[in-house]
């Protein structure tokens, strides 16, 4: 089951940039939470904030409280083990290009030390029915290489990796910028699906897919959090006038 | 910046304009109409309802278009469905000139009479109505347009009170019973032009607090 996030007073750099500016929020469990806001204005810095991804940067650092249930990210774990927890799935598919999408799928859990075969034979299979995959490629697991599905099939096959090693947490940073409409469109299904099971939070450039995925969205700018709503109010009546100069075009 | 949606939605709203004028036009010359007896005018209201009606569509197409090929949000989402509504609101304003025509028409096929209705105040009140919630509208003042829906309710009363005077006059002196109808059914429109126009000041709130009031409602927030 995914974890409710509570994120108090995060601060993030860059070098000498502020990047992240006193962010505050919560995001609730098992909901579907859209970021958006103009390139540079810290939505992606903020989710690699919530995997300890951020700090593998030597020039960047964070400060503040991030609880994942009753973890708290910066004191209570390892990076490793944040980002067992935490999976992530990013713009453009990422498959280890010589791997067979089997190896692919489990990656996370060899690294993890799992070598017991039927375990490994049941996680793929769960992973990839989840990730609305496994019909596509049940006959072709060990003999195609993950490079050599579409990209709307490798990007599901990055999303079934990251559930392999049954994370609470699914963060997604633009996962579906590159596919094409349909593609576009199994990956909303199947956010959709994961939240019961998962808290998926989505970082997009596409409003219309953060209005149609999300229970909730928060609008950034220049390193701040400037509105955090119900999605139906962000996109219908948004407190603040810099989210609504966003959201209807009316910016810069 | 969007700068051709945003040029569009001035275009939509400078056709709902013109829409909202020729409305306008068409009720103000029913009444004149009235006041006068003068066919003439009634024929002009008649010509217009055309031009009206091939508005109503062309607004609704421009609106559809921007909605899905713009997919509006927020404040620019909320203009366009209030624009298609008032649309519709505006088309049935000139049904209600044309009505209102009609019956003009028909009364002077009979001897004209002293009614006991002041149909020229209850078409001032009317046309009062629809004049504020289209400036309420040109100028996006949710203010202007609450003032229009307190305004129904003298509407309202003042074709309750037409109706029973007019009830009256058809007991006592039958032989009126067709000018008393035909008053009786020009009241009925223009308390109709009444609820348009309500129903506009309510579209131009939504579009700009966002605040859905219909029938009455003060408490749910439209988004």
């Amino acid at each position: 089951m995914g974890v409710g996030i509570q994120v108090e007073h995060l601060n993030a750099w860059y070098g000498s940039t502020h990047t992240l500016q006193d962010i505050n929020l919560h995001i609730p469990a098992n909901h579907a939470t859209a970021l958006i806001g103009p390139s540079g204005c810290g939505k992606s810095t903020f989710v690699r904030c919530l995997n300890r991804m951020h700090e593998t940067n030597p020039i960047a650092r964070a400060e503040g409280v991030v609880k994942m249930g009753d973890i708290d990210v910066y004191k209570d774990a390892s990076p490793v083990e944040i980002r067992r927890r935490v999976g992530m799935v990013f713009q453009r598919p990422n498959p280890f290009p010589t791997m067979s999408i089997y190896d692919n799928v489990v990656s996370g859990l060899k690294l993890n030390g799992f070598r017991n075969r039927r375990v490994l034979d049941e996680t793929v299979e769960r992973s990839l029915r989840q990730a609305a995959l496994w019909e596509e490629v049940k006959d072709d697991l060990k003999k195609k290489s993950g490079a050599s599905l579409s990209g709307g099939q490798q990007q599901r096959m990055c999303i079934a990796r990251a559930l392999a090693v049954d994370p609470e947490v699914l963060l997604m940073d633009e996962p579906a910028s590159a596919l094409d409409p349909v593609s576009t469109s199994k990956i909303e299904d199947l956010i959709f699906q994961l939240k019961s099971q998962y808290t998926i939070v989505i970082v997009t450039h596409n409003m219309q897919q953060a209005a149609r995925v999300a229970e909730n969205t928060g609008f950034f700018l220049n390193g701040k959090l400037v509105e955090f709503d119900s999605t139906h109010k962000i996109f219908t009546n948004p407190r603040d006038k810099r989210t609504e100069d966003y959201i209807t075009g009316r910016f810069g | 910046m969007r700068v051709k949606f945003h040029q569009s939605l001035d275009e939509l709203k400078e056709k709902l304009l013109v829409m909202a004028g020729l409305a306008e036009q068409a009720i103000q010359r029913s009444i004149e109409a009235y006041r006068t007896r003068d066919l003439s005018i009634c024929e002009l209201v008649f010509r217009s309802e055309p031009a009206i009606n091939r508005l109503e569509r062309e607004i609704d197409q421009m609106a559809l278009d921007l909605l899905a090929m713009e997919q509006p949000m927020a404040i620019d989402l909320r203009f366009i469905l209030s624009v298609i509504r008032i649309n519709a609101d505006l088309e049935r304003v000139g049904d209600q000139a044309v009505n209102i025509a009609v019956r003009v028409r028909e009364m002077g096929a009979f001897a004209n009479v002293d009614l006991p209705v002041d149909i020229p105040k209850l078409a001032s009140m009317s046309a009062t109505m629809v004049r504020k919630a289209l400036q309420a509208f040109i100028e996006a003042d949710a203010s202007l347009a609450e003032s229009v829906l307190r305004m129904d309710g003298q509407v309202d009363a003042m074709n309750d009170a037409a109706f029973y005077a007019l009830s009256s006059l058809i007991k006592e002196q039958p032989d009126q019973t067709p000018q008393a109808l035909n008053a009786l059914i020009i009241a009925r429109n223009l308390e109709r032009v009444g609820d348009h126009a309500t129903n506009i000041a309510e579209d131009v709130i939504f579009w700009v607090r966002g605040a859905d009031v219909r029938h009455g409602n003060t408490s749910t927030p439209a988004a």
